[in-house]
This record gives C-alpha cells, sequence and structure tokens, in this order.
C-alpha cells in the first residue's frame, strides 16, 4: 500500500529501449552464483532436458551392456549381480528420470511461450525441484558406480526388496531417491497446472490453448494424483526396513499385493504421464507440416482428459496373475480395452489432418509418422496383454518388454526425437541438418524394430524377463542375436542425433523466429526467446495466432517495467486480472535443495536424519522466502 | 513480429486474495497432492484391516480421550482462523497480528497433545501391521501439523517487522490460513479411522 | 551297472535336448495353454489387420499429395471437414465394436478356466530362491511324498496345483500346458494344468526373484496313467541302499559332510530340510533347477563348485576329496 510515485510502465518507453529495458529486467545475472540463481524456465527447462538426456545416455548404455549379455546363450558379459543391477537401473532411469522429468521439461520451456507469458508460476519452485531432481539422479548413479546400485527391478516388490532378502543399502537409495526426484516431479505439476490455468495471455480462451499445453496440463494433473503412490509406497518400503515396520511382512498382518497395488496404481498412469506430452509434440508438429489446423482439435482433447481418468482404472492389468478375484479381473480386462478408443481417435485425427492437409516431408514429420507406425503395434499388443488369458501367458516375458518399448519408445521417444528437430531451432536459433536427420530417423526406425520386434516372438516361445542369461538349449538364441544387433543400430541414431547438434550450434544455418511457419506462439518470438519470452504480452484471437495475424500480434501495454511482472489472468475466459510480481534469481532454492538432498541421504543410513535435516531444510526455506526489500517483493 | 497494442492493463491491481492469485492455486496443487497421499494411506489401512480377521490385531482399540482433544482443539482453531483470513483481507495489522499469535498457539496446542497420541494407540509402530498403518497415519498428519505450524511462526515474525507492511504478506496470511482448514479438513477423517473404525466395525 | 547308469543318464540328457522347445506358448499341449493359444491367433489376427488398415491410411494420407507444391496454410472446407468426420467416426465405431469382442472373447475364455473340474492329483508346489519344492499330497501320510524341479502328471488328467512361498515371489508358468500363476507370501494360489500327451514340458520362474531367477526352471513330465502310478510307486519307497563299496562309501560321505545338514534322502539318517530332497536323485533329468542335464560329469562338477555354475546359488561347496567327491556323485545317481 505505498504511495509512491508511479512506477515505470511499459507506456513510457519507446520500442528499443523498452525491449532493452525488459531484458535486463528478466536477465539471469552473470557468474557461477548468476547461473545458480537462475530462475529462468527456458534456463532451468534446458538443464532438466539436457540432464534427462544425459541419464538417458547413461541407462542405454546399461540397455546395450545388458543386450550383448543376451546376445548369445550362457555369455559372461556380466555377472549376474551386475546385471540385475543394470535392469534395475535402466528401468527406474528411463521411468523416472528421464521420461517423466523430460516429457515435464519441455513443457517447461514451451508452455510459458505458448501460452504467451513471462515466466512459470513460482519460479523458485521451479528451481528448486531441478536441484532436487539432479542431485537424484547424480546420487542413484553414483550408487550404481561404486557397485552398490539397485537390484530389485525399478518396481522393487517386495518382499525382494525388503532386508531379509535384500541386505545393504541397495534397496533404500532406490525407495528414497524416487521419493527424492518425485518431489522434483510433483512440484513441477503443481508450477505447469498453476502456470496454464493463471497465465494464459489475455484471450487465451480454453477454446484457444494449444494442443501441448492441453497436454502438459492433463498430464501434471495426472502426476498430482497418481504420483502420491509411489511416494506413500517407497517410504512404507523404507520404514520397513529401516524401523521394521510390517507393512508388507505377511506374517505380522502386511501384505505383498498391497505394495503391488500402490505401486501400478501409480505405474499404470505414469505410462501416460509420458505417452500424453508426446501426443502434444505430435499434435503439435502434424498440422505445421499437414500445413492447416488440427483436425478434430476438442475431440483430441477430450480423448487427452478421458485417457487421464481412465488410466487410473486399469493398474490391476499389472496384476492378473497374482490371483486376484476373476470378476474383479474382467473390469480391468474391459478398462483396459477401453483406453484405447481416445488413443485411437487421436490416431484418426492425426491421419485426418495429414489426409486433408498438404503434408510437407521434413525431419520432425517423419519421426511422427515412425511413431504412428510403431506406436499402433505397441497399442494394439497392449490390448493382448489387457486380456487376463493372453496375459497370463505374456505376462513377464520378453513379449511385454516389446510391448512396452513400442509404446515408450514407438509411443514416446520418437515423438521426442521429432520434438528435439522441430523445436532445437526455437531453442537455439539455428536448424539441424536436415540430411543427417533423414539418416537419423531411418537408422531409429530399423534400429528400433530390429532390437524390440523379435522380442514378441522370444516372449511367446517362453522366454521370461529379467534373466541374465539363457541356456543354449533353449530356442532363443538366433533372436536374441537379431535384437542385440538392432539395440545396437538403435542407439547408435542417438549418437548420429547429438552430432546433429553439436554440428548444429557451431555452424548450423540460423533459424529465424518461425523456420516452419508454426501457428503458435512461441513462434512469435525470436529465436532464441530473449529472457522476458515477449517483450510485450500478447493478445490472443485465435486457436492457430500466428496464421490468423501474419503482420502485427496485438498485445498488452501498461506492464511495470521497473520490476519482473506477469499478468495473472482468469481460469477460463483469460482476462486479465492482476498484475503480479515475478520472484527474481535466487541462490536459496539451490541451498534448499542441497539440505533436502543432505536429508534424504542422511535418511538411507538412519531415521533421526530427519530430525537433524529439519534444521538446515527450515533454515534454508526462511531464506528463500524471507523478503529481500526488491521491488519484486514489494507489491 | 511486429506487437500492435490493443489491450492495457496499467489499471489492474497489484495484489488480490484467495483463487485470483496464483499461490492460492498453487496451494491447492499441494493440497491435492497431498491429499492424495492421506486417501492413499487411509485406503492402505482399510485394505490391511479387511484382510485380518480382527482389527486391532492384538489389542483393544487406542484410547480416545488425547485423540478427541486434538480434533475439539483443530475444531475450535476453525474460528479464529476464519476471523484471521478476513482481517487479513481487510489488511487490518493489528487484528492479523493478534489473529497470527494466535493461531500459532493453536497450532502448538495440538502438537504437545498429539505426543500423548502415540502411547494411545497401545501399541508400537514395530509390533505388526496395524501398529505400522496407525503410526504411518498418525506422523503423516503430524507432519503437516508442524509444517503449517512452522509457516504460520515465521509468517506471525515477519509481521512484526518492516515487511510486514506489504501488502503481499496479508495474502500470505490469507493463504495460511487456507491451508490451515485443509490440516483440520484431513484431521477428520483419520480421526474416524484411527478411533471410531476400530470401535464400531 | 555303472555302464546302464550312464546311459540313463545320457538318455536324460538327450531326452532333454529334444523336448526343449516345448516351453513355448506357441506349442501347446494342454487344455488351458491350447485355449490362450486360440485367442491369441485371434487376436493377432484382428490387430494385424487394423494395423494394415491404419498404416494404409496413413500412406495413403501423405502419398496422395505427393507432387503437389505446398500451400502457404489451408483454410479447410466445411463439406470436406463433415466428410472426414464421417470417416473418422466410422474407424471409432469399429474400434469399439472390435474392442467389445476383445473383451468377450477374452472373458468366456477366462470363464472356461474357472469351471470347476474333478482333479485326481494335488501337488503341493513351494517356490524357494531358487528351485521348485514338490510335494504329492494324499489323504494317508503315507502316500505323500516329495521331490523337486520335476513334476510327474498323468495324461489327459486335471493336476490341482496348489502354490505356496516362504521366502519371495515367484511365478509358476509351463508355456506350453497353461499361462503362470505367481506363488506369493502370505497368499494361497493355486492352478490346475493338464497335459493331453505324453511328453516333457519345460518351464520357470517368471516373477523376478533375486540373483539366480534365470535358473529356476523345472520339468513337467506327462505320462500315460499306468507309468505315472509306477513312478508314484517308486517315489513313495525309500532310497534304494547302496549295494557296491564305492556306494557305500559315497552314502557316508554324503551323511558326514555338510550335505546331509541341507538335504533329505529317506531310509538314511540325512534329513535336512534346507535344499531339495535327494531321495530318488537319479531319477531325475536336471540337476540345480534346470540349470544342467542330471549327468554324472555335471553333478560331480556341480558338487565341487556349485557357484561356477550358478553363481551366488545357496549351495556352498563343500569340501571333498577328489575321491570322496566322486564317490558321493556315483551315490547320488544311483538313487533312481
Amino acid at each position: 500500500m505505498s504511495a509512491a510515485a508511479e512506477p515505470l510502465r511499459d507506456t513510457d518507453l519507446g520500442e528499443s529501449e523498452l525491449e532493452a529495458r525488459v531484458r535486463s529486467l528478466w536477465r539471469t545475472p552473470r557468474g557461477v552464483i548468476g547461473w545458480l540463481s537462475s530462475v529462468d524456465h527456458k534456463q532451468i527447462a534446458l538443464r532438466y532436458i539436457v540432464t534427462a538426456f544425459f541419464f538417458m545416455g547413461l541407462a542405454g548404455i546399461g540397455a546395450v551392456v545388458m543386450r550383448l549379455q543376451l546376445a548369445t546363450p550362457d555369455a559372461h558379459v556380466v555377472n549376474p549381480d551386475r546385471y540385475d543391477q543394470l535392469f534395475t537401473m535402466h528401468g527406474s532411469t528411463m521411468m523416472f528420470l528421464f521420461a517423466v522429468p523430460i516429457m515435464q521439461a519441455v513443457g517447461l520451456y514451451f508452455v510459458p511461450l505458448m501460452i504467451g507469458t513471462r515466466e512459470v508460476a513460482f519460479p523458485r519452485l521451479n528451481a528448486f525441484s531441478y536441484w532436487n531432481y539432479l542431485f537424484g539422479c547424480l546420487f542413484l548413479w553414483f550408487c550404481f558406480f561404486s557397485n552398490n546400485g539397485p537390484d530389485v527391478g525399478w518396481f522393487s516388490y517386495t518382499p525382494l526388496s525388503l532386508s531379509q532378502y535384500n541386505v545393504g543399502h541397495r534397496a533404500d537409495f532406490w525407495a528414497q531417491m524416487i521419493t527424492y526426484t518425485e518431489v522434483a516431479g510433483l512440484s513441477v505439476a503443481v508450477i505447469m497446472i498453476v502456470t496454464v490455468f493463471k497465465m494464459r495471455a489475455p484471450g487465451m480462451t480454453l477454446d484457444r490453448i494449444p494442443l501441448f499445453t492441453w497436454s502438459s496440463l492433463v498430464t501434471a494433473f495426472m502426476i498430482v494424483f497418481a504420483m502420491p503412490a509411489v511416494v506413500v509406497v517407497s517410504t512404507m518400503l523404507i520404514l520397513d526396513r529401516m524401523v521394521n515396520t510390517h507393512f508388507f511382512d505377511s506374517s505380522l498382518g502386511g501384505d505383498n499385493l498391497l505394495f503391488q497395488h500402490l505401486f501400478w496404481f501409480f505405474g499404470h498412469p505414469e505410462v501416460y504421464f509420458i505417452f500424453i506430452p508426446a501426443t502434444g509434440f505430435v499434435s503439435s508438429i502434424i498440422p505445421t507440416f499437414a500445413r492447416r489446423p488440427m483436425f478434430g482439435h476438442t475431440a483430441v482433447v477430450l480423448s487427452l482428459v478421458a485417457t487421464a481418468f481412465m488410466s487410473f482404472g486399469l493398474w490391476v492389468h499389472h496384476m492378473f496373475v497374482t490371483g486376484l478375484p476373476r470378476l474383479g479381473e474382467s473390469f480391468f480386462t474391459a478398462s483396459s480395452m477401453a483406453i484405447a478408443v481416445p488413443s485411437g481417435i487421436q490416431i484418426f485425427c492425426w491421419i485426418a489432418t495429414l489426409w486433408s492437409g498438404r503434408p510437407v516431408f521434413r525431419t520432425p514429420l517423419l519421426f511422427v509418422l515412425g511413431f504412428i507406425f510403431n506406436f499402433v503395434i505397441g497399442g494394439l499388443t497392449g490390448v493382448m496383454v489387457a486380456s487376463v488369458p493372453l496375459d497370463t501367458q505374456v505376462h513377464d516375458t520378453y513379449f511385454v518388454v516389446a510391448h512396452f518399448h513400442y509404446v515408450l519408445i514407438g509411443g514416446s521417444v520418437f515423438p521426442l526425437i521429432a520434438a528435439v528437430y522441430y523445436w532445437f531451432p526455437k531453442v537455439t536459433g539455428r536448424m539441424l541438418s536436415e540430411t543427417v536427420g533423414r539418416w537419423n530417423f531411418w537408422i531409429a526406425f530399423v534400429g528400433f524394430n530390429l532390437a524390440f520386434f523379435p522380442m514378441h516372438i522370444l516372449g511367446l516361445e517362453g522366454m521370461p524377463r529379467r534373466v541374465y542369461t539363457y541356456s543354449a538349449e533353449m530356442p532363443w538364441g538366433t533372436l536374441n542375436l537379431l535384437s542385440t544387433i538392432g539395440a545396437i543400430i538403435f542407439a547408435s541414431s542417438f549418437l548420429l542425433l547429438l552430432w546433429n547438434i553439436v554440428r548444429s550450434l557451431r555452424r548450423g544455418e540460423a533459424a529465424g523466429p518461425n523456420p516452419w511457419d508454426g501457428d503458435t506462439l512461441e513462434w512469435a518470438t525470436s529465436s532464441p526467446p530473449p529472457p522476458q519470452n515477449f517483450t510485450r504480452i500478447p493478445v490472443v484471437t485465435s486457436l492457430t495466432p500466428l496464421w490468423e495475424h501474419r503482420e502485427t500480434l496485438p498485445a498488452v501495454a501498461g506492464l511495470r517495467v521497473d520490476r519482473r511482472e506477469v499478468l495473472v489472468s482468469t481460469l477460463t475466459e483469460a482476462e486479465p486480472d492482476i498484475r503480479e510480481s515475478s520472484p527474481e534469481p535466487s541462490i536459496w532454492p539451490l541451498f534448499a535443495a542441497i539440505a533436502t538432498g543432505c536429508t534424504f541421504l542422511g535418511s538411507i543410513y538412519t531415521p533421526w536424519a530427519i530430525i537433524y535435516g529439519a534444521l538446515p531444510v527450515t533454515i534454508t526455506l526462511i531464506g528463500w522466502f524471507w523478503p529481500k526489500g526488491t521491488k519484486e517483493d514489494e507489491s | 513480429m511486429k506487437p500492435r497494442v490493443v489491450l492495457d492493463v496499467a489499471p489492474l491491481p497489484e495484489n488480490s486474495f484467495g483463487s485470483r492469485t496464483l499461490t492460492w492455486w498453487g496451494t491447492i496443487g499441494f493440497m491435492c497432492l497431498e491429499g492424495m497421499g492421506f486417501a492413499l494411506a487411509i485406503g492402505a489401512y482399510l485394505y490391511l484391516r479387511v484382510l485380518q480377521p480382527s482389527w486391532p490385531m492384538n489389542i483393544p482399540p487406542p484410547d480416545l480421550l488425547p485423540g478427541t482433544i486434538v480434533t475439539v482443539i483443530l475444531l475450535i482453531s476453525v474460528i479464529p482462523n476464519y476471523f484471521l483470513e478476513h482481517w487479513a483481507r481487510a489488511y487490518d495489522m493489528a487484528k492479523v497480528r493478534i489473529g497470527l499469535v494466535l493461531m500459532t498457539l493453536l497450532g502448538i496446542a495440538p502438537v504437545i497433545v498429539r505426543t500423548f497420541e502415540f502411547p494411545a494407540l497401545r501399541e508400537r509402530w514395530d509390533t505388526d501391521a496395524y501398529g505400522s498403518i496407525t503410526w504411518f497415519l498418525l506422523g503423516l498428519h503430524t507432519t503437516h501439523l508442524i509444517t503449517d505450524l512452522g509457516d504460520t511462526a515465521v509468517l506471525t515474525v515477519l509481521m512484526f517487522t518492516r515487511h510486514g507492511e506489504n501488502p503481499r504478506r496479508f495474502s500470505d496470511t490469507s493463504d495460511n490460513a487456507f491451508y490451515w482448514y485443509f490440516v483440520v479438513l484431513t484431521w477428520l477423517p483419520i480421526y474416524f479411522v484411527l478411533y471410531w473404525l476400530p470401535r464400531i466395525g | 551297472m555303472r555302464a546302464l547308469a550312464s546311459r540313463a543318464s545320457f538318455l536324460a540328457a538327450t531326452l532333454l535336448m529334444a523336448c526343449s522347445h516345448e516351453q513355448s506358448a506357441l506349442a501347446p499341449d494342454g487344455g488351458t495353454a491350447r485355449a490362450i493359444y486360440q485367442l491369441f491367433w485371434f487376436f493377432t489376427g484382428v490387430c494385424m489387420a487394423v494395423w494394415l488398415v491404419v498404416m494404409a491410411f496413413m500412406l495413403a494420407a501423405i502419398f496422395r499429395w505427393r507432387g503437389s507444391s505446398p500451400d502457404p496454410m489451408l483454410e479447410p472446407e466445411d463439406a470436406s471437414e463433415r466428410r472426414i468426420s464421417w470417416v473418422v467416426g466410422a474407424g471409432v465405431a469399429l474400434t469399439v465394436l472390435i474392442l467389445t469382442i476383445f473383451t468377450f472373447a477374452s472373458f468366456l475364455t477366462n470363464k472356461s478356466f474357472a469351471e470347476p473340474r474333478p482333479r485326481s492329483v494335488t501337488i503341493k508346489i513351494t517356490g524357494h530362491q531358487w528351485w521348485w519344492q514338490v510335494n504329492y499330497e494324499a489323504h494317508r501320510a503315507d502316500q505323500t511324498f516329495e521331490t523337486a524341479n520335476e513334476i510327474h502328471i498323468p495324461v489327459g488328467q486335471p493336476v490341482k496345483l496348489d502354490f505356496e512361498s516362504p521366502d519371495v515371489i515367484h511365478s509358476f508358468w509351463v508355456p506350453s500346458l497353461s499361462g503362470k500363476q505367481d506363488l506369493i507370501p502370505g497368499r494361497y494360489t493355486t492352478l490346475t494344468i493338464e497335459a493331453d500327451k505324453a511328453g516333457i514340458y519345460r518351464g520357470q520362474c517368471a516373477e523376478f526373484c533375486g540373483i539366480q531367477h534365470a535358473h529356476m526352471a523345472m520339468y513337467v513330465v506327462a505320462q500315460a496313467s499306468g507309468e505315472f502310478a509306477q513312478w508314484r510307486a517308486q517315489q513313495l519307497q525309500s532310497a534304494t541302499p547302496p549295494h557296491t563299496d564305492q556306494l557305500r562309501r559315497g552314502q557316508q560321505v554324503f551323511q558326514a559332510s555338510a550335505c546331509a545338514m541341507c538335504h533329505s534322502i529317506s531310509g538314511t539318517n540325512a534329513g535336512g530340510r534346507v535344499g531339495p530332497d535327494l531321495t530318488h536323485f537319479g531319477s531325475r533329468m536336471s540337476i540345480a533347477s534346470g540349470t544342467a542335464p542330471n549327468t554324472l560329469g555335471n553333478l560331480t562338477g556341480w558338487i565341487a563348485d556349485p557357484q561356477r555354475m550358478k553363481p551366488y546359488t545357496r549351495m556352498p561347496s563343500v569340501a571333498l576329496t577328489g575321491p570322496d567327491l566322486i564317490a558321493v556323485s556315483q551315490y547320488l545317481e544311483s538313487l533312481k
């Protein structure tokens, strides 16, 4: 309620002066401290993306090692102990440290740009989440490299993961690092929901929200309601291991299926946290290259929402062979089949968009077509495993391994690579090479199918999952060898992608703001986007604003330029409502993350760490929230 | 792309309350995920209970007294909490200070009584699954109680410094009061499950 | 005798080789496996057709405009949008129809499995890290017996398997006969299997159960009922007493060393309950849960250094002199 003089506003300045002013206002300070204090959603998202790809690389190398071990019967590439660590790290990393974070990270980068705002809600929480995520990744992989990696699978079923059968701290690391990194995932989900709900540019009513933004929003909701389950279950696990609770001890009233119910209540929706954002990529790329707006926009949005709801009702299909009552199982067969309907609707809408458009062949579209090819296979085998009788045969075999790699790689990594080719110019200002891109696609496509298609047959021929070797008497050698060759080819496609990125960063063709003539707002700003994203917040009048307005973009005036300010708008109509300040950079989120990380790490060794850690965590949080007397604080 | 100004937002306020603000929605988001955690923990309780022929497994139901006292304190605290939020929205500094002090005290009281609740369960966490899940539920709620108490205490201190004058602090006070409702509301089903379910079923 | 034993083990080994392909859901030889096999091909056929249609539409969508220069941006026409909506709507309707049929087909198959059938034999299967304990149950205690990693069943008769696991979760899976069923500590689970014809069917643990999950196989031997009765009668007997000095020496070594602390041989004073019962060890096809064929050579190697063949196995190396080792191995092989 300060009665100070009227603050400086964007209306007081000329265009170029305004640009410079807003840019310096939003710029992350230079230097190491500045770098560590950054709250810029683009920088943080990029850190997330690079980190996630790095750990994907490690987990991918792990996969190749496993494939080498399985290439021939009775091989001795790694010992069984190492093999168990490898598949546990591969699964845990790919699911918890790569797939979910990277999908969230792409959202963190592009959603604010797409909805025409300057920052996400709660930028410091965002920074905090990244540091937590990074430390969690580092701790977990440090364990692996010190030959102490978790070795009970990414699902850590009890009683195998209880201290009686898993001596030492391997499963504790798994439990605590999963909880710890999920803190990051949950925070980002809340950030995403609030950002999309309240920070959309004026005029971006619900029906003008781009599909990728919808997909990020829907995913964030799913995370909020599903991820607590894994936090609860991994906490119960470590309590059973450390302080002798009996949640999963059947001799004292606990139950092993409780673990499975809680894990899959999270675990099945998780597949859709990974898949739904990927459909968002596809729904962004297809209209751009088909040269027309998305066919069935509303149907696609409703499909996303339907998928999200339904994904909570089918976890039991992971437990069809545990001896649950048959009637209940039939319900879960029906629900697991039914979720194919909304996915089908999306696929039909994409094909319809291509059909009635004028497709332009560029690498992103190529990867999208590869996605449809592979994902439909994965979806159909998904329908097969939804059937209780079929599942009793293929469950926990290589058939299922094939199925979910078709869904996760075919359904999510292919769109992700498409997204890399599509948005790389926006992020860096440079184009990736189209020639290398095509090679990249074909190598990935052939390698992927060669690696994973044979696994369907291996599973049917009786090869179970998670075996470190098999005997020469089993007829599995040839297909396993083929699969290994495919895996190596597929892995090399990522080297090609890396090379393409490095090459383009150094001497790629300049992209300009909108190289593909895209329709959404991220293409309205320069490439790479300036720290403030938009010097003037745009006003949205259509679902495809950049195709609507080819010369000038309607915009907002009247924001202060003496502090970081964002526009808060109403939930459905996106009418501008408040000018809120957005926090300036701060080192405290990093300190808070260090304190939290140390607490989690300590809690692996003693439950008292929670008590000892409370003090530093509290201090850092107070440091974070205590007003510093800046313009941003004084509203 | 060149911007063309079509809208002036200078007249908009810089501070507001409730569902108009980002923080309120963020609080709702965290309430949802924490609420989900509570719901799952209660679900786990019911799941384990159904598996057992008798519940609690070998002992009488927990002593009602401490839990009921906590419930009463929490229910009473809702009244000053309501006024606190009201005063915050009116930017009434003197009353907000009083309200915050009062709410801090009303946060400390249940934490103290809570320490008697654990022994009232009559069983340690490591005796059997009943002990484990009851301690878990109680522990989960206690963490929320303590966290919000910490938050209220810091805010109270802040309100007595020069930073208290900032309109944003009143908004924070309102959000803090809002979160307290959540702490009270989540306790009620847990109270019912922990203390009454073993008696009626 | 020794020649005979080695010939028998050779026979067992070749049998093993010959029948190794019988661990396949694609080679069903039993009631439920056959029904699942038919359901599988029904699903696969329909799914392949669906995939081909979707791919045809996708490729047509791309190639129908090949060569035409791209517009700057298309404004979709109402009439054509409506036409496409109809096609998409039909696609969705067809999807729903197919999924409904799948659900029903799957439900009916599942229901047929649940129909109660009289079962002549009940076997309790206990999963251990990493081997299968097999107990044939009977009303009279003297009609029960225990074996390991090998289950004999009469052809054409449903056999009830009751599962138990004292340690971690395992999963019983003999794909040629039936789908799998988990063994979960603290929970009762059961499965009925049936073989349509005589043969040897391999199966292995399908739920990750620790470091030697890969080497936890078992064999189901389906025999004509006469042969089965004969096998059963033989299993009910106590172990064959050693009848040569060499075998007697083997028995003594077995009883005097650590072997007897974990293994039982009925009719002797070896009564350990930790590892597999070895009363009729010599009649089994494999050692170490299907890790290797049961030959004298393999057995000697296994006893000499179990960790080599199956690292981390619970079976310790027992320090034996060369001659003792051979005597023990020969003794065990003589337990037909």
